[in-house]
């Protein structure tokens, strides 16, 4: 209590929190690296983004130019461990490059849900009353519709493309955002350190984004960790079905699916897309699983 | 009682009110002239304006909402635009195809899933444990999509161990009269037309399955961990129980209420999944409908199956609602 008066009452509010939360996050990574989940996690997500940053560096390569029909549906060979799809295109090629693709989806669809449902959440759980049953009542409308569902109908309606899919998919993620952080409004607010910047007369907008966010910090980066791995896994369904990245984007739903009229003949087309997913989404999940653990003290207790 | 189930069904309107806003809404988003979008470029002009009539676009949005909600109250869902064939009937034709796998997929991926959860959290840190916990983490980071194709390749192509599609063998003829295979084969008696319809399904089933399975065995064995450390459980083990008994009979019990909730929320990745299942074996339900008006512009399709997917979503999650508080008492109160 005295050390959250202090922190009230000194001027520099941002940089004693910011130190308090560097001792938390710090506690957190060796909490990480300690757990099996953590560790894999941590070096597949590292392995992927690192592999999306470097590859027109390791491989530069134009998907349009690349295809050469004498080399189509050659089975994994030495010189294409992955096998050549239709075009005559290197599979394992074409799915690095997707690693791009599938990461700018997952994370440009967790910042756009993050932002708009932490917003959402903030507003509800500080104003109360009115502006939260209307703000929780469309989360509930969206929460309403089974995801992937409605995920299809927006594509449907605005077209299919890449865009499309990631404006469809984040608006979807939404509700989870609001309601994680709604919930964790509802808690802080009680907190004595926040009826004390309220006592004090500090603006609302300043409680909200100084105080009562940076404590909310943790669910949430679990959420968006999770997120990745589900909006991967959502825009590849998308991509699957036709309606998200279009040809020649070597974007690994719309690979599986480009392999289904060569299933027999040619199985390696559907299956190492379908790894690079899998892979993908596992490495965020265990990172998510990782930093659940490491984050929340008190899970240590129980396992 | 009572009063609960009341106050739940009160809360309910207000949500199926914002869903089917938003969903008549959606027709309103597709950008340019709908109805020009829906018919196509070369579509002649009689046509668009017999649509346009039909859709009530020469009305105020207001007017056209509440004309539109007045139909679909009515069950009226419009029609589809490519044959005519009123949304309704189709969509009463093919809601059991798609409730049947649904259902044999929760059947299985609860069996298994919360067994699995079980044998986890009585052997917990075993090899078998942390297997378990393992193949769920890859279940819930697997396309089903992508394990459909694999189980195809492997079971349904270079062996036909099992039919890769439909529900029932070309040359087989059924009476329908609940439009379920299951039970329409076992109502006319037919052992033969039943295990075909059984082993039509299996495949999707079990593809289906694993949108719930991994979800159930974490939640399972966590559940059952916290209740098999709480003080009853010590007290059945000291008074003596068969430890079977107090695994089944006492912790199992409690366990199960957190798991029941999921369940209602694990609909919409099962309806969702379905869409994805039935577009890959070619099974005639209300997913591969949907998937195939998405593609051909349908939108009155599109419409109607998302209002009702929608609406069986909401409706079965107030009813695992209403089971939880006559299970669980405490919820009553609140």
């Amino acid at each position: 209590m005295t050390a959250d008066a202090q922190t009230i009452l000194s001027p520099d509010v941002g940089n004693t929190t910011a130190r308090r939360s560097r001792g938390l996050f710090r506690d957190a990574w060796r909490r990480l690296l300690a757990s099996w989940n953590g560790r894999i996690g941590l070096t597949v997500v590292t392995l992927i983004v690192l592999l999306a940053i470097l590859a027109p560096i390791i491989d530069p390569y134009d998907a349009r130019t690349d295809s050469n029909l004498r080399m189509s549906r050659k089975p994994p060979s030495i010189e294409h461990p992955f096998g050549t799809d239709r075009l005559g295109r290197d599979m394992l090629r074409r799915i690095i490059h997707g690693t791009r693709v599938s990461l700018s989806v997952g994370v440009v669809v967790v910042f756009l849900s993050g932002a708009v449902g932490i917003l959402l959440g903030l507003a509800a759980g500080y104003f109360g009353r009115g502006v939260d049953t209307v703000i929780m009542r469309i989360m509930d409308v969206l929460l309403a519709f089974p995801g992937i569902l409605l995920a299809i109908a927006i594509v449907a309606v605005r077209g299919p493309g890449l865009g499309n899919t990631m404006l469809a998919v984040a608006i979807v993620g939404i509700p989870g955002y609001a309601r994680v952080t709604r919930s964790m409004v509802l808690s802080l607010r009680e907190r004595d350190f926040v009826q004390a910047a309220e006592s004090v007369g500090v603006k609302d907008d300043r409680i909200m984004f100084r105080h009562i966010l940076p404590n909310s910090l943790s669910p949430l980066i679990v959420q968006a960790t999770l997120g990745v791995g589900g909006a991967i896994l959502f825009a590849a369904a998308l991509g699957f079905l036709g309606l998200g990245a279009q040809p020649p984007t070597p974007e690994w739903g719309a690979m599986i699916s480009d392999g289904i009229p060569f299933l027999q003949t040619s199985p390696h087309m559907v299956f190492f897309p379908g790894i690079a997913i899998m892979l993908t989404v596992l490495g965020f999940n265990l990172l998510g699983d990782g930093l659940r653990d490491a984050l929340d003290p008190q899970t240590q207790v129980h396992d | 009682m009572l009063q609960y189930i009341l106050r739940r069904l009160l809360a309910l309107i207000p949500v199926w009110i914002g869903v089917s806003i938003l969903v008549f809404a959606l027709i309103r988003l597709i950008p340019g002239d709908p109805v020009t979008v829906m018919l196509g470029e070369r579509a002649r002009l009689a046509d668009i304006e017999r649509l346009r009539e039909q859709m009530g676009f020469n009305r105020s949005i207001p007017e056209q909402y509440f004309e539109w909600m007045g139909r679909v109250l009515r069950g009226d869902l419009g029609e589809s635009i490519f044959n005519r064939m009123p949304v309704m009937s189709e969509l009463k034709q093919r809601l059991p195809a798609t409730i049947e796998i649904v259902v044999v997929a929760l059947f299985i991926g609860v069996i298994v899933g919360v067994s699995i959860g079980i044998i986890s959290a009585v052997r917990r840190d075993s090899w078998i444990d942390v297997t378990a916990m393992f193949g769920a983490l890859i279940g819930v980071s697997m396309p089903i999509y992508w394990l459909a194709l694999l189980l195809i390749y492997a079971l349904a192509v270079n062996r036909r161990i099992f039919p890769p599609s439909a529900r029932l063998d070309v040359d087989l003829d059924v009476v329908r009269r609940t439009g379920f295979m299951l039970i329409d084969t076992a109502l006319m008696g037919d052992r033969r037309l039943f295990l075909n319809a059984l082993w039509h399904l299996i495949l999707p089933a079990s593809v289906l399955s694993t949108t719930v399975m991994p979800i159930l065995a974490r939640l399972t064995r966590s559940s059952m961990l916290e209740v098999l450390r709480q003080d009853y459980v010590r007290t059945a083990r000291a008074k003596g129980l068969r430890e079977n008994r107090v695994i089944i009979g006492h912790a199992l019990k409690n366990a199960l209420l957190p798991i029941v909730t999921v369940i209602g929320l694990q609909l919409g990745g099962l309806l969702g999944g379905a869409l994805l299942t039935e577009t890959i074996f070619s099974w005639p339900g209300m997913g591969l409908w949907t998937y195939r008006a998405i593609l051909s512009r349908d939108y009155p399709i599109v419409q109607g199956a998302v209002l009702v997917s929608a609406t069986i979503y909401v409706v079965v999650n107030l009813l695992v609602d209403i089971s939880y508080a006559y299970l669980d008492p405490r919820i009553r109160y609140q």
